[in-house]
């Protein structure tokens, strides 16, 4: 899955020190482990930020360890499995650690219709954001909205368009409470993304607000 | 040579190679007191944090065949390994990781990419020794878990530039052995 010389729009410095540190909440730790199988450039940022934790343990303050702790390392290691040798990567459209939450490739998403056209999937993560796949058919639009919070999105098949650039597979945008868009589907091919907020969006129409209530947006 | 700069690559290979308990003790000595300050330092009590370091070097001998020092230095490695650790056992969510790249004998690195992001390494390290203390203690916060994003936003502009592209090369070569 090396498409890393077409992705034009990549995660922020900020959430990928943040994941390096584990310290996101469950659904911005999937936008970013499905961006990162997607995009080198973000892998070896990732990696370099990592390195940045190396010298922090490296030069942390000390704990001193259990005079039997070696022994009982040993022991583990004799009792534990092997890990096994063959690699976890995808050959379908979703990355591996998005199919971990769909239970599959495209086929096993469980859509539930937003109307004209419009899906959602809520995926299982932890309450502090929400993590969901958007189905938007070709040409069809997004309800034009704001936001609260932090919105990523990410692009898994087809593209998109918004007052601010085109979208396409891997490309990954960050909205924020500045940030007031109507994504329109490119007509080519039905657009697929992964949308991870830590806050409900603000739809400006009146019957979005409505669905919104039902509809967890 | 001071701690940061040793390089454990030797002593990673003969675990993997022969099951080097002697080797294993080296890294342990060095390695173990760390793992658990980090974990302590993190929010771990005393007894959690001596049960996960002990998990964490039993991970480094299984993985070991798994450890690339073209891409991360072993303290990386080790980090890595501590930290997802630390997000199992303290924040109790689950932890999607990003896809695999091959690892094994097709990929072995080339001696001269070990060696290069070897010194990148080295140079991280010292530039980060002389930031100002107060930036020097916001990174260390914010790889304990105490920072905002908001707050790490203000400490992202590190000097990573060089080890970014030296591991960016490790995983062109990765992606070269994929085909």
């Amino acid at each position: 899955m090396n498409m890393t010389h077409t992705i034009k729009h990549h995660l922020t410095p900020e959430i990928l020190m943040a994941y390096s540190a584990g310290n996101l909440p469950e659904a911005f730790g999937l936008i970013v482990a499905t961006h990162v199988s997607m995009c080198d450039t973000c892998r070896a940022d990732l990696e370099s930020y990592d390195a940045v934790g190396g010298v922090v343990i490296d030069d942390a303050e000390t704990a001193e360890v259990s005079s039997n702790a070696f022994a009982a390392t040993m022991k583990l290691i004799s009792a534990g499995d092997a890990v096994p040798v063959s690699p976890r990567r995808s050959t379908g459209t979703l990355p591996s650690p998005l199919q971990d939450y769909v239970g599959g490739d495209l086929s096993a998403i469980n859509w539930k219709p937003l109307g004209m056209g419009v899906k959602q999937a809520i995926l299982p993560t932890s309450k502090a954001a929400t993590a969901r796949l958007l189905y938007i058919p070709a040409g069809a639009a997004v309800p034009d909205h704001g936001h609260n919070g932090t919105e990523m999105t990410l692009v898994l098949q087809g593209a998109f368009v918004d007052e601010e650039d085109r979208f396409a597979r891997g490309d990954v945008e960050v909205a924020n409470e500045d940030l007031e868009h109507t994504p329109i589907a490119d007509v080519g091919e039905d657009c697929i993304c992964l949308a991870v907020t830590d806050a409900p969006l603000k739809f400006n129409a009146f019957l979005p607000r409505l669905a919104q209530r039902f509809l967890r947006i | 040579m001071s701690n940061t700069t040793k390089d454990w690559t030797a002593q990673i290979y003969a675990i993997r190679d022969k099951q080097d308990q002697a080797a294993f003790a080296e890294l342990f000595a060095h390695f173990a007191p760390r793992v658990k300050g980090f974990l302590m330092k993190s929010g771990a009590d005393a007894s959690l944090a001596e049960e996960c370091t002990q998990e964490v070097m039993a991970t480094l001998w299984r993985k070991a065949h798994m450890f690339d020092p073209a891409r991360a230095s072993a303290a990386t490695w080790i980090y890595t390994i501590a930290r997802n650790r630390k997000i199992d056992a303290l924040r109790k969510q689950r932890r999607p990781e990003p896809e695999d790249l091959p690892w094994g004998p097709e990929a072995e690195p080339e001696q001269a990419d070990a060696i290069g992001l070897k010194q990148e390494t080295e140079q991280l390290a010292v530039a980060i020794k002389e930031l100002p203390e107060k930036q020097r203690s916001l990174i260390e916060q914010a790889y304990f878990g105490d920072l905002s994003h908001s707050e790490i936003a203000e400490i992202t502009g590190l000097p990573l530039g060089t080890i970014k592209s030296r591991i960016r090369l490790a995983l062109e070569r990765l992606r070269h052995a994929m085909k």
